[in-house]
């Protein structure tokens, strides 16, 4: 079920800034891609443009053809709420929703797109569960508040919310920047998991983390402040760890800058 | 010798002596009772006052002899310390003072004409030389004036600020916003002559063979004009305390913007909207003015807001304060008593119907 993303010449704009400039690349189904670059060269708008998030923001605009199996997802005619159904987003801080009990939480999007039966939501919120890694840990207290876990679980909690509407691609934004090693290795082992029904795409400031999870790895870069984000390199995760063809990546990745 | 240390002699703490003197409990104490003491005598056996400028006296002298005595054990910014936090909870005492002081008097005054005459009777037949009479209409007339007016003004104003947070942009809003901003000062009679020109003189006559015609529904309609600012500030406020990553998690979900704001956004809000919207019914209940120019006042009780004159809580103790009968100021009392605890009342329950949604933490 898991879907390709093509990206071709995307370019994406705050008002006048160009945050990232005609970015092409090809996501293939099932696996997990890795972005990898300084802070501020356009890897989170990128990731975002891929899910039509970025347009959210006040004059965020953008520009060029991205498509999911051959279709764009900025046709005039596509449903915004559609393409986000179809391509779900874990965010850097978790943001369980607070007025709502775990369970809530689980199923809201289910819900809020409106499945009503209650055996088919029951369902669901033990499979995403299970499937983020959490089950076992709340299922005692499904109906206690889900802003009263611990960062590690509410990010766990978030990511079983997104797998709950059932995603072709699961979009990741530095998910485990603000958690401990343990809540790491275990959001890593769930992609591990994830891989065989979604595509991932990742952000990650971690390069052992890129290294470890990934199949393919992009490198972003910026040439000074003020100038938009650019691909530099994109190929399998081993090479671009043993063997990158630009000099810049090898740079960044052996730390000698960035 | 750091920066600190030569700048500051005596008042930072070097690496070597992390403690300090500490100003003791008797000491403070000491202070408290000299400072009385010395006032007692000064303003007493001078004769330049009673015990109000004694407490006025004795607590100036705490303050400036429990700064000297901490400045002198404690050191210059323990003193400072201490003389700010004396002074803000002074001033705090002087803001709660008052509110004590109204709540006491209301009590107090009020108790004596807390009895089921006064909630089950008007002021229909009622002389000078009664002592009987109650508020009955007036009772009816603040709770349907005011129900009325918040079933105007509440949808209004949380519609009207959920679209300037969440969908306005550009002029249009800000033009909006401006006279939201401009409408939150207009004084409550401006708003009662306002309906009185629009509704009660040109629009009532219509339904009533073209004569105008005192209604509390005309009174609804102005304390709604009042309400509705109120309402859509706070609103807008608390709908911008709403973290951007909550609406953008629920959109990473597919979920539309309309079902984004109804289901996770206020209600992550409502607390606070049920806040905002209280002050504005409590604020609509306690206006006189209005009512009175558009409701025109009565003594007789009439349940139907929409024909003929009603009377509210605050207009019938703005009346009785004025009346010229020995009993009319207990009916006052207890009238205005009657308001603050319908007020305190509403309020408590809404904070516990929107608690009820919320989760327990």
């Amino acid at each position: 079920m898991a879907k390709r993303i093509e990206a071709s010449n995307v370019s994406s704009y705050y008002g006048s800034f160009k945050a990232i400039d005609s970015i092409s690349m090809t996501v293939e189904p099932k696996t997990i891609t890795a972005l990898i670059g300084p802070s501020g060269c356009g890897k989170s708008t990128f990731l975002r443009s891929i899910n039509r998030m970025h347009e959210v923001l006040p004059n965020a605009r953008i520009e060029g053809r991205l498509t999911i199996d051959e279709q764009n997802i900025y046709d005039p005619d596509v449903d915004v709420t559609a393409v986000r159904r179809l391509i779900g987003m874990v965010f850097q801080r978790p943001n369980p929703f607070p007025t709502m009990s775990i369970y809530e939480n689980v199923v809201a999007g289910l819900k809020l797109n409106g499945v009503k039966k209650k055996s088919l939501l029951d369902d669901a919120a033990e499979q995403s569960l299970k499937s983020a890694n959490l089950w076992n840990e709340v299922k005692d207290r499904l109906n206690r508040p889900g802003a009263g876990l611990s960062g590690g679980q509410q990010q766990r909690l978030c990511i079983a919310r997104t797998i709950a509407v059932e995603p072709q691609v699961v979009l990741m934004d530095e998910p485990c920047s603000a958690l401990d090693p343990i809540s790491t290795l275990a959001i890593e082992d769930l992609m591990f998991k994830l891989k065989d029904r979604f595509t991932i795409i990742i952000v990650t400031h971690n390069m052992q983390q890129a290294a470890r999870v990934s199949d393919k790895t992009g490198f972003f870069s910026i040439d000074k402040t003020g100038d938009p984000g650019r691909l530099i390199e994109y190929d399998d995760t081993q090479k671009i760890f043993s063997n990158p063809t630009q000099k810049k990546t090898e740079d960044y990745i052996t730390g000698r800058f960035g | 010798m750091s920066l600190l240390d030569r700048e500051l002699p005596g008042v930072a703490m070097t690496p070597d002596n992390i403690r300090t003197q500490k100003l003791p409990l008797v000491a403070n104490l000491g202070v408290a009772l000299a400072a009385v003491v010395v006032s007692a005598a000064l303003v007493l056996g001078l004769g330049l006052g009673n015990w109000v400028l004694v407490i006025v006296l004795s607590w100036v002298l705490y303050l400036v002899g429990l700064l000297y005595a901490a400045g002198r054990v404690e050191g210059r910014r323990a003193a400072r310390n201490r003389a700010w936090q004396s002074l803000i909870y002074s001033a705090c005492l002087l803001a709660i003072l008052p509110l004590a002081s109204v709540v006491w008097t209301l009590v107090s005054k009020g108790a004596s004409r807390l009895d089921g005459n006064f909630f089950g009777t008007s002021m229909n037949n009622i002389g000078a030389r009664d002592a009987n009479g109650g508020a009955y209409h007036a009772i009816i007339g603040t709770l349907e004036q005011v129900g009325i007016a918040a079933l105007i003004a509440v949808p209004l104003g949380v519609l009207g600020a959920i679209y300037l947070v969440e969908y306005g942009r550009g002029k249009f809003a800000g033009t909006v916003r401006f006279f939201v901003d401009v409408m939150t000062g207009i004084p409550s009679i401006v708003a009662g002559l306002f309906i009185l020109s629009f509704w009660v003189l040109i629009v009532s006559p219509w339904f009533n063979n073209g004569q105008p015609r005192f209604s509390g529904f005309a009174a609804s309609l102005a304390l709604s004009v009042l309400m509705l600012p109120t309402i859509v500030r706070s609103t807008e406020e608390m709908l911008r305390l709403v973290p951007g990553p909550l609406r953008e998690g629920a959109y990473a979900l597919g979920v539309p913007q309309w079902k984004t704001i109804l289901k996770i956004v206020v209600p992550t809000a409502l607390p606070g909207i049920v806040t905002g919207v209280m002050l504005a019914i409590a604020r609509a209940a306690g206006e006189t003015a209005p009512v009175l120019l558009v409701a025109g006042g009565a003594a007789a009780i009439n349940f139907d807001p929409f024909t003929g004159n009603q009377s509210s809580l605050a207009l019938y103790v703005y009346q009785q304060a004025g009346d010229a009968s020995k009993y009319a100021p207990a009916r006052a009392w207890t009238a205005a008593l009657t308001l603050v605890a319908i007020v305190l009342i509403l309020t408590i329950a809404a904070k516990m119907l929107a608690r009820r949604n919320s989760l327990t933490r």
